[in-house]
């Protein structure tokens, strides 16, 4: 194994905090405010490894396990996904479908560690963030079967490099239809507006925020970190779709994160323009975005 | 002369629209009426040169129903002035729920009228299927006017369901089209114009898996529009909510356009020889209609709805007639004639019943033959030819028709014996609504006004016209009818 | 080619949009903007034979589906002063998913029929079918006349899409005479809506279900 492979790995541990911060930033920019800095989740993540946990007493080894086999969960899911010209650490046919495990496993265990601590509120948050999955992860696996399908290849590694650059010519309804489904499956995932609000303290429209609520200390940073990494490997799939494969490795690595970047700005202006759906029209858009990947899939077939 | 056929009634029906004096409008209605059926008539004497790329010609089979629907219109015209002029401008005090409600304009009901009779025309005129489709569609949308001339709310569901029902229908058999226009290739694989001589020349070189799809499809969408079970749900609504003399042209007139479209197609089938898959379909549908036509008739509690499931009964066993091959076809051929005599003289005295008694409850309506003694008598007449009694010519249509299924053997005995026995259970049906209404004594209630001569004298000359095509069928009649069941039935 | 392939894709993304939509006012403009692209579909698809033919069907197109039928379709709304879709039968989650289903049997089918060499895309066929099973199914499943209507405009121009891209030997007199009766089609549906609206104060068709046996 090179030792070179790991620096996607490396680069998304190192980089993945910085993208909330470039997409809060471009919604004060929008709002007409200065906004917390750039590197405001650095600060974040250092304040709260330094802090105490505290634990109540209702709650078992299942709440303190939650966000560190969540943070666990993550990192294994980021070997799997290639980046610029990188193969992924980890490739195997039909690993695509271990990454869509891998991130159920995450959603699984901090479900679990928000059921126990036997809140209401918590509870309720559970319930939507499971409902609202059972949508998306149809979305999300039809789409990189639909990959697959265009690629003719199981494996990730090899998928992302055969659909990106001039594939879009001779197939490009079809991509596109899939980079919109990966973009609603992208805000969906990460708990952004139009699904949900993540600047809301509102108990009763929150989704995400909710069921960590009872988490403080280096577990809420696990958990903050999880979700930063989540953004990235969401964004570098659909950067790494549409990126053409340059000749030159550190150019495409380059062009790879400014890629990410600008991905975490349009998230901010997607969501600067739009507001959050009421909670009923959620699925409406979810069921969506499967409906999208699904007549890819179709039109793929021809 | 085949432009005139077509582009009189048109002409006539817009200068309806602008006509000032219901006098006047109703001249030209007759007029035109009486012009439309002497070209016809010349039609039969000199064979008119097709036109337009032969896509317009009149072949023995439009010819045929050509003359129905002329004769028919005639008649019904005749009708319908009487009628006008009775309904004019008033007020009307609904039947049913005792709501006010007026008519749709004369100028409206005279001028689709017209249209109506340009469209099925060119039905029966038009040799390319493009053409014919736009036709029958054609057909729908002038009707569907006709239908909402009472302006209640009964009338107006009827006529949405009729307009939405038909509309789909008929937009699957432009699919059909579309299909039959790819399996139209001749053998060095080129594409033509899918015309039906042309058809018939290319009949073997044509792609079997599109012509079968386009064969479902017209079965679904001109189906529909025939009122074969079970995409009949239409019909009753409309017959029974429309202006008397309107159904009768529904019934007897439109119907048929509908199954002339669909003899096209199993002329084609029987030209590639490819009968047998059609065949099951006609059957397969007429047996429906038969068995959901008896099933509805048992009971019935309005003579309007019970003549409109009559239809469909009556389709069903043109359907079914056409299904049994080249005799068959020749029996179904004759009854269509027949069903559009009787069914059209049917509800042009159930139009005299209902201004009479007001009501079209059939349990309502008794001593018809006390009260008005030749609306009753002929609304006997009419219960026993629609039946298949003798001596009226149903009850021969029918029994060739039974005869040919027969001959068959084996498995269509089976299908012969249905066939009787829902025959038996619509007789049965019928009996008791017919007779209960005839005899007795009227009530006191009735309106007792005469019926005028423009009441009585279009349904008595349908009459005798069925009861003379019961004693004899006229030879250059069964000629026509030979030749277009040869082109149906396939060797035998 | 790609031109063609991006109508035939919007096409499929409206009538998903019609399946999940429950405002009149949006799935007008949607039928609209499908009426508009269908117009152009001959055009772009036939570019290197253009003919005099499909410039006046798609110039015929575009006036009736894109310009006529709305402008027709929001006066019946306005008249009707109602903008909201009352609850369908099927609802509009299950309709987007059953859309979708109904786009995979479309593929299936004509998977089993041989296409001929006439045609513009391989998609053209599916997604026709596709667009005219949607229609049927808005019609089935909606309680609305002016979505009926819609429907029928969808299911219409789904064997719109199937005539340009299948039937190549067509004339202008036959599509003229299609045309022609879509038209009046509408216009009588029309019509019937108004009275509709003005008997039951509403265009609601699942009142009217006095008639039956």
């Amino acid at each position: 194994m090179k030792i070179e492979l790991f620096i996607p790995l490396l680069l998304a541990m190192t980089l993945a905090p910085l993208l909330p911060g470039i997409i809060n930033r471009t919604k004060a920019v929008f709002a007409g405010r200065r906004g917390q800095p750039l590197l405001q989740t650095y600060f974040d993540l250092w304040k709260l490894l330094h802090k105490n946990a505290v634990y109540s007493r209702t709650t078992t080894w299942i709440f303190r396990a939650g966000p560190m086999l969540g943070l666990a969960g993550i990192i294994i899911a980021l070997t799997l996904v290639p980046f610029a010209s990188f193969p992924a650490i980890v490739a195997f046919p039909a690993d695509f479908f271990f990454l869509a495990c891998l991130l159920g496993l995450m959603r699984f265990v901090t479900v679990l560690a928000a059921l126990d601590t036997g809140s209401s509120f918590e509870g309720m948050g559970a319930s939507r963030e499971i409902f609202f999955s059972a949508l998306v992860e149809p979305a999300l696996l039809v789409s990189l079967v639909t990959l697959a399908r265009q690629a003719k290849n199981l494996s990730l590694s090899i998928i992302f490099p055969a659909v990106s650059g001039a594939h879009w010519l001779d197939a490009g309804p079809v991509l596109a239809l899939v980079f919109i489904a990966l973009m609603i499956v992208l805000l969906a995932e990460n708990a952004r507006i139009p699904v949900d609000d993540p600047n809301t303290h509102l108990e009763l429209t929150m989704i995400h925020e909710v069921m960590v609520l009872d988490h403080g200390g280096p577990d809420f940073a696990f958990i903050l970190y999880g979700s930063a990494l989540k953004l990235w490997l969401f964004a570098a799939l659909i950067v790494e779709m549409i990126l053409p494969p340059l000749n030159s490795l550190w150019l495409n690595l380059i062009f790879s994160i400014g890629g990410m970047f600008l991905l975490a700005l349009t998230v901010g202006v997607i969501e600067s323009v739009m507001a959050r759906l009421r909670l009923l029209l959620v699925p409406q858009l979810l069921v969506g975005a499967g409906a999208l990947a699904a007549m890819a899939f179709l039109l793929g077939l021809r | 002369m085949i432009f005139a056929l077509v582009l009189l009634p048109a002409l006539a029906g817009l200068l309806a629209f602008a006509l000032p004096k219901p006098a006047l409008r109703r001249g030209v209605l007759i007029g035109t009426a009486i012009i439309h059926a002497a070209l016809t008539a010349i039609c039969w004497k000199f064979s008119p040169a097709p036109t337009l790329n032969e896509w317009l010609a009149l072949d023995a089979a439009g010819l045929l129903f050509l003359s129905i629907t002329s004769g028919l219109f005639l008649l019904a015209s005749i009708y319908a002035a009487g009628y006008l002029s009775q309904e004019a401008n008033r007020k009307f005090t609904d039947i049913e729920e005792g709501l006010l409600f007026d008519n749709a304009p004369e100028a409206v009901f005279i001028g689709c009228l017209l249209l109506f009779l340009s469209a099925m025309t060119l039905v029966t005129v038009s040799q390319h299927f493009g053409l014919l489709w736009v036709a029958i569609e054609g057909t729908t949308l002038a009707s569907a006017p006709l239908i909402y001339f009472h302006r209640h709310h009964r009338s107006l569901e009827a006529t949405w369901k009729y307009l939405l029902i038909c509309s789909v229908g008929i937009a699957l058999a432009l699919l059909a089209n579309f299909f039959l226009g790819v399996a139209a290739v001749n053998s060095s694989g080129e594409n033509f114009p899918i015309v039906l001589p042309a058809l018939l020349v290319h009949a073997h070189d044509l792609q079997t898996p599109w012509l079968k799809a386009a064969c479902i499809l017209f079965f679904v969408g001109y189906g529909t529009k025939m009122g074969l079970a079970p995409l009949h749900t239409w019909l009753p609504d409309a017959h029974s909510e429309a202006p008397s003399v309107i159904s009768a042209l529904l019934s007897g007139a439109v119907l048929n356009c509908a199954f002339l479209g669909l003899l096209r197609v199993q002329q084609i089938f029987v030209g590639a020889g490819m009968e047998q898959f059609t065949r099951d379909i006609w059957i397969a549908l007429g047996v429906a209609s038969l068995v959901i036509s008896a099933i509805f008739i048992i009971g019935q509690t309005d003579y309007k709805r019970l003549l409109a499931y009559s239809s469909v009964e009556n389709m069903g066993i043109l359907a079914l007639g056409i299904g049994l091959g080249a005799a068959g076809a020749f029996g179904a051929l004759l009854h269509a004639i027949n069903h559009s005599l009787v069914k059209a003289m049917l509800f042009l005295l159930a139009g005299n019943i209902l201004a009479r008694y007001q009501t079209k409850n059939i349990s309502n309506v008794r001593g018809l033959l006390n009260a008005t003694p030749v609306t009753g008598a002929l609304w006997l007449a009419g219960f026993l030819a629609i039946t298949g009694t003798p001596p009226f010519g149903p009850f021969l249509s029918k029994f060739t028709i039974l005869k040919a299924a027969l001959d068959l053997g084996h498995g269509y005995v089976v299908i012969a014996t249905i066939f009787l026995a829902t025959l038996g259970i619509i007789f049965v049906g019928m009996a008791t609504a017919f007779l209960g209404m005839a005899q007795g004594e009227p009530e006191k209630v009735t309106i007792a006004t005469n019926d005028s001569k423009w009441q009585i004298a279009p349904p008595l000359v349908l009459g005798a016209m069925v009861l003379w095509l019961g004693i004899n069928v006229p030879e250059p009649l069964a000629n026509l009818l030979k030749q277009i069941a040869s082109t149906l039935g396939g060797a035998q | 080619m790609i031109f063609t392939k991006l109508i035939l894709v919007l096409l499929v993304l409206t009538n998903l949009k019609l399946l999940g939509s429950s405002r009149v006012g949006s799935s007008i403009r949607v039928v609209a903007a499908q009426g508009i692209a269908l117009g152009l579909l001959p055009v772009l698809g036939h570019a290197h034979e253009l003919s005099i033919r499909f410039g006046l069907l798609a110039a015929g197109t575009i006036a009736i589906k894109g310009i006529v039928f709305p402008w027709f379709l929001f006066r019946a709304v306005r008249e009707a002063e109602v903008t909201r879709e009352i609850e369908p039968y099927v609802g509009y989650v299950a309709s987007l998913i059953s859309g979708v289903a109904i786009l995979a049997v479309s593929f299936w089918m004509c998977m089993r029929l041989p296409m001929p060499a006439s045609l513009a895309s391989s998609w053209l066929a599916p997604i026709a079918i596709f667009s005219i099973f949607a229609g049927l199914f808005l019609i089935i499943s909606r309680k609305r006349a002016l979505s009926q209507v819609l429907g029928f405009l969808v299911l219409e121009n789904g064997v719109y899409t199937f005539g340009v891209g299948l039937a190549p030997q067509s004339s202008l007199l036959v599509e003229a005479g299609v045309l022609l009766d879509v038209f009046v089609a509408v216009f009588v549906m029309g019509i019937t809506m108004f009275h509709i609206n003005r008997e039951f104060d509403h265009i609601n068709t699942e009142q009217m279900s006095q008639l039956k046996d």
